[in-house]
Formats: C-alpha cells, sequence, structure tokens
C-alpha cells in the first residue's frame, strides 16, 4: 500500500535542545492521522520538517514514495499546510488572500478563480468575499486558513492546531468540513491537543512527549489497553475510602481534590463503592482520549 | 555563493503580492512624492535661493534649485526603497508572518526575498518617476538624459533595498531599525553631496562620503538631470552595482539564517 508520509528517526535539534528525538511513523492513503502531546512536545518542529519548512536534523522522511532530501518543489505543490498562527494577509480582502495564495502555486488566473470561488462557498465565507480581514472573527478566519490551504487541491493536508481558540460552533463547523474532506479521501495530518478532536478526527495517532512517541494506535484502542471502558471519578476522596482501595490492592490515581480509577477488572466496583460509600460523589463516566493522554504524558503543566 | 541559493522566476509572485496590496493604497502611496517636492521647491527655491548665490559645481556655474532638485530625487529612491526593505518588510515577516505563509508554499526563502528586495525598488521607481514629473515641469531636469533617470533610480533602489533587508535580516525588533537610520541614513541624507556640494568637505570627509552609495547615486541623478554626462560617472555606476551584488547575497543568507530554522 502507497504510503503518504514515512519517517523513520526523524531528529530536529536546536543547539543542544533536541525538540525531536527519533521518531517514526506511517501515515497511509486517505488517513487521518494525529499527533498529540502537551506544548513542548515536539508536534510543531514535526510538522515543520514535513513540510519543508525547517530542514531535519537527522532521519529519513519519505512523502508521496519518495526520499525527500532538498528537492522540495514539487512536492510542495501537493501539501496544503495551515499553520497553527492566523497568518492571513491583513492587507487583502477574503478572496485576495485566496488569488494571492494561488499565485504562489502558479496556478491559472482561471484555474484560481474557480477553486476560490469553490472553497468559499465550501467555508461558507461566499457572501464575506469582499472583507478586510481585520474585521473577521476567529472562526471565519480559521475557516479562510483552512480554505488557503486547500488552494492547490492537495493530496496531503497538514494542520497546526486546526481548532485552537475557537469557540464550540467554530470547531464543531471546523470539524464537518474536515470530516467531508477527509471522506472525500484527502490524507490529513494532525496535531491538536483536544482530545475530543483527535477522537472524532483521527484513525490513527500518535501521542507524544519531550520528542518522543510514548503511543501509536487508534484511539479507541489506546483507550481500551489503557484506560479501559469506563472510569470512575470520586470527589473529594475520604481517607477511608483510600485505605479501602489500597487494602484491595485497587490501582487509582489521586489527585487531591478527586480520585480516578482506571482499568477496572470488576464491573461492580462502581456499585460496591456506591453503596459501600455512598455519601460521596462518585460517578461512572465511559473512558477518554484525554484519560490516556494525561496517564501517559503525566498532569503537571507545561509552560 | 549564488550557487548556494534557491531562485526561480517564481520570485515575482511576491512581488505582484506587494503590488496588489499597493494597488489598493495608491492614492496614498502616490501623494508623498508628489507633493515633496513642491514643498522643498517652495522652501528651497524661495526661501533659500535668495541666500545662495549661484556656484560652481564641476567646473560649471550653477544655481541652487537645479543642484538640489536631482538631489530630492536620489533621497527619494533612498527612502522608498529602503523603508520599504526594513519597516515594510519587518512588519510582514514578523507581525503579520506572511512570510511564513509563503514558505508553506513551492516558493523558497530567497524567492521571497528577491521579491520583496525588486518590488522595494520598484517602488522607489514609481516615486521617483512621480517626482521627476513633478520637477520637470519646473524646467529643472534636462531630457533626453532625463530619460536615464528611471533605470537610476531602479538601480539605486535595488541597492537601498538590499542594504534595509540586510538590516531585516539583523535587528531583533522593530525599535532597533533606529540604529541604522541614525547612523546610517541620516549622515547619507546630509553629507552624499545632496544639500552642498563635496568639496566644501575636508578631504577626509569626502573620501569617506565616497563610500556612501547616496552619493553616488546624487551625482549620476544629477548628472541626467543636468545633462552633463562624463566618463567619470562610470566609476559612480559601477559602485552602485557593487553594492547591490554585495548586500543582496547578504540579505538571502541573513533572511534564511534568520527565517530557516
Amino acid at each position: 500500500m502507497p504510503s503518504i508520509i514515512a519517517v523513520k528517526n526523524l531528529r530536529k535539534t536546536f543547539g543542544t535542545f533536541t525538540a525531536v528525538d527519533g521518531i517514526s511513523f506511517t501515515v497511509q492513503k486517505a488517513e487521518c492521522f494525529g499527533l498529540l502531546g502537551p506544548n513542548g512536545a515536539g508536534k510543531t518542529s514535526t510538522i515543520r520538517m514535513l513540510y519543508g519548512y525547517s530542514p531535519a536534523s537527522d532521519g529519513e522522511l519519505y512523502l508521496f514514495d519518495q526520499l525527500i532530501n532538498n528537492d522540495w518543489r514539487t512536492v510542495k505543490n501537493r501539501i496544503g499546510v495551515c499553520q497553527q498562527e492566523d497568518n492571513l494577509d491583513p492587507d487583502l480582502s477574503i478572496r485576495d488572500n485566496l488569488l494571492t495564495y494561488a499565485r504562489y502555486f502558479n496556478l491559472s488566473k482561471s484555474g484560481a478563480r474557480q477553486i476560490t470561488d469553490r472553497l468559499l462557498k465550501f467555508f461558507a465565507l461566499e457572501n464575506r468575499a469582499k472583507t478586510n480581514i481585520r474585521e473577521l472573527s476567529g472562526g471565519m478566519k480559521r475557516r479562510l486558513v483552512l480554505a488557503r490551504s486547500l488552494i492547490n487541491q492537495p493530496d496531503l493536508l497538514i494542520l497546526d492546531e486546526p481548532t485552537t481558540g475557537l469557540d464550540p460552533q467554530s470547531r464543531h463547523q471546523v470539524w464537518e468540513r474536515l470530516e467531508e474532506l477527509k471522506n472525500a479521501g484527502l490524507t490529513i495530518l494532525l496535531t491538536t491537543h483536544y482530545m475530543e478532536e483527535a477522537s472524532r478526527l483521527c484513525d490513527r495517532l500518535v501521542i507524544m512527549n519531550q520528542g518522543r512517541i510514548l503511543v501509536e494506535g487508534r484511539p479507541q484502542e489506546l483507550i481500551q489497553h489503557y484506560v479501559g471502558r469506563e472510569v470512575i471519578e470520586i470527589s473529594p476522596p475520604s481517607p477511608k475510602l483510600l485505605s479501602y482501595l489500597k487494602n484491595h490492592g485497587l490501582r487509582f490515581e489521586n489527585l487531591g481534590q478527586r480520585l480516578v480509577i482506571h482499568n477496572q477488572a470488576d464491573a461492580g466496583l462502581f456499585t460496591l463503592l456506591t453503596e459501600l460509600f455512598g455519601d460521596l460523589r462518585c460517578t461512572l463516566r465511559p473512558a477518554t482520549l484525554e484519560d490516556v493522554f494525561l496517564h501517559l504524558t503525566g498532569r503537571e503543566l507545561r509552560e | 555563493m549564488m550557487r548556494d541559493f534557491s531562485i526561480s522566476s517564481r520570485w515575482v509572485r511576491v512581488w505582484q503580492r506587494n503590488f496588489s496590496v499597493y494597488r489598493h493604497t495608491w492614492k496614498i502611496s502616490f501623494l508623498p512624492p508628489l507633493l515633496e517636492p513642491l514643498f522643498y521647491l517652495a522652501a528651497f527655491g524661495i526661501g533659500l535661493s535668495s541666500l545662495v548665490n549661484s556656484f560652481s559645481y564641476r567646473g560649471q556655474e550653477i544655481a541652487y534649485l537645479p543642484f538640489i532638485a536631482p538631489a530630492l530625487l536620489a533621497i527619494t529612491i533612498m527612502y522608498n526603497a529602503f523603508f520599504e526593505t526594513s519597516y515594510a518588510s519587518f512588519v510582514r515577516m514578523y507581525y503579520q508572518k506572511t512570510f511564513d505563509a509563503m514558505l508553506a508554499t513551492p516558493l523558497t526563502i530567497e524567492e521571497v526575498i528577491t521579491g520583496e528586495i525588486v518590488w522595494a525598488a520598484t517602488k522607489a521607481g514609481i516615486a521617483a518617476l512621480l517626482m521627476q514629473s513633478v520637477i520637470s515641469l519646473w524646467g529643472l531636469v534636462h531630457y533626453p538624459e532625463g530619460l536615464l533617470l528611471l533605470p537610476l533610480a531602479a538601480l539605486g533602489g535595488l541597492a537601498f533595498a538590499a542594504i534595509g533587508m540586510v538590516f531585516t535580516a539583523l535587528v531583533p525588533n522593530i525599535e532597533t531599525f533606529n540604529l541604522p537610520i541614525f547612523l546610517f541614513i541620516t549622515p547619507m541624507f546630509l553629507f552624499s553631496g545632496t544639500f552642498f556640494p563635496l568639496q566644501n568637505l575636508p578631504t577626509w570627509a569626502q573620501w569617506l562620503a565616497q563610500i556612501f552609495p547616496l552619493t553616488h547615486l546624487t551625482i549620476l541623478i544629477r548628472a541626467c538631470a543636468l545633462g552633463r554626462p562624463e566618463l567619470s560617472l562610470l566609476w559612480s555606476l559601477a559602485y552602485l552595482m557593487a553594492f547591490f551584488l554585495l548586500t543582496y547575497p547578504l540579505a538571502l543568507r541573513g533572511m534564511r539564517k534568520r527565517l530557516i530554522k
């Protein structure tokens, strides 16, 4: 099966600092692949190497089954990039942003107009075509950045935190558009630290921390493997409960105000605990990717 | 050195981007080069000329107004080109992240910077052309030699744009541009044979002024505007070309170092 991205022992160092520490992964055609990780995990450094913005310090990078050295020009024609910052051109209108960007790809004038109209419609921006960038809401800006990244009709779409800072409505709208693109067969590489986003969009993903890949897999499999189907949350945990759990050899995570139990072997544990310690605020909820993420990358702040 | 750079004709796309923006704001962009010479002509022609008698410049008598009018052109070229690749390019690079967006396309950093430099020279050329048309109305430009002013503006524009971009590659923040402006641009503005002949300076200062690209641009433009071509102008022409050919690769290398990490 042809791979769209294949990365082998990719490294990125800045002086003595290692941002990406020898990672390997493969992305298949028509797949949505996620790079997850806390701030500073090396996600952005990784994808900057993948679209030729910054040269890799070491390792091999294959795009569209081709080993990439310095011959970026043709490859870049096939990649669309949605960078993290809103780097739309504030000196131009919505429509001119797209038309100008199309020129960077040497698109013909008529071709650029056609695809611009189509993208404006797809992202529900056609009524604002002449609006100045400065007047746009965060959600509209993001949609325009996304539209811009599709101007060259790429075979690979690279998204660096596409919904960071958006309100829930805008976020869902972006997700819907991305799902449509995915269903149409577009290969997508996505970084995010919204676990909901990753579970919803990604077929497979890796969780990174400090420049390394911790795990790779399908979201549901990772949840099943690391957390189980359900999670019990108790807040606040009483000393009595704590000693009960310890005495019965049950694994739990104590967060001070809150206590989390993963991987319960016994499906009846929740009922048992509510019966034994009925006065506690004890909830049973489905396990999420966020549980996996926090479990693997720890809970300390990354600043 | 140029062999290490990756440049195709695609830099034109960057130039086009700047030109599109300029077209939207041309009404404002056109005003300074049209009005500025009028202010200067009024100030120097009416105010100062009565104090300054005609004097000898390169062996010929000259009145003050024909002496200074070409210098104003040279200064306009310098300012337009230098400010475009310093402040304006810095804003696009640092605040608007326009270069980042461009680098996610098949454009290379060298093409982005080349497009910026050629655009700055174009802008300087447009300003010079507008100004030239105004001072021509006062009979201050000799034709047909005056037709050479546009290519000279392009060359001078390239030289000042390239050195501006060198500073953009170096400054840590936008305030730091004050330094090259205070130490480089302002002394050039005053001591390049612009407002008084270089002979009025002590010999050492005359030699020092030979380093300034504005000295040579002023000499060239003045010779064309006065219709007094001479062989020694080739030296000034060569100097400006050499200045550009040195600063342009420096700008490319500096910006690659700054942006590609």
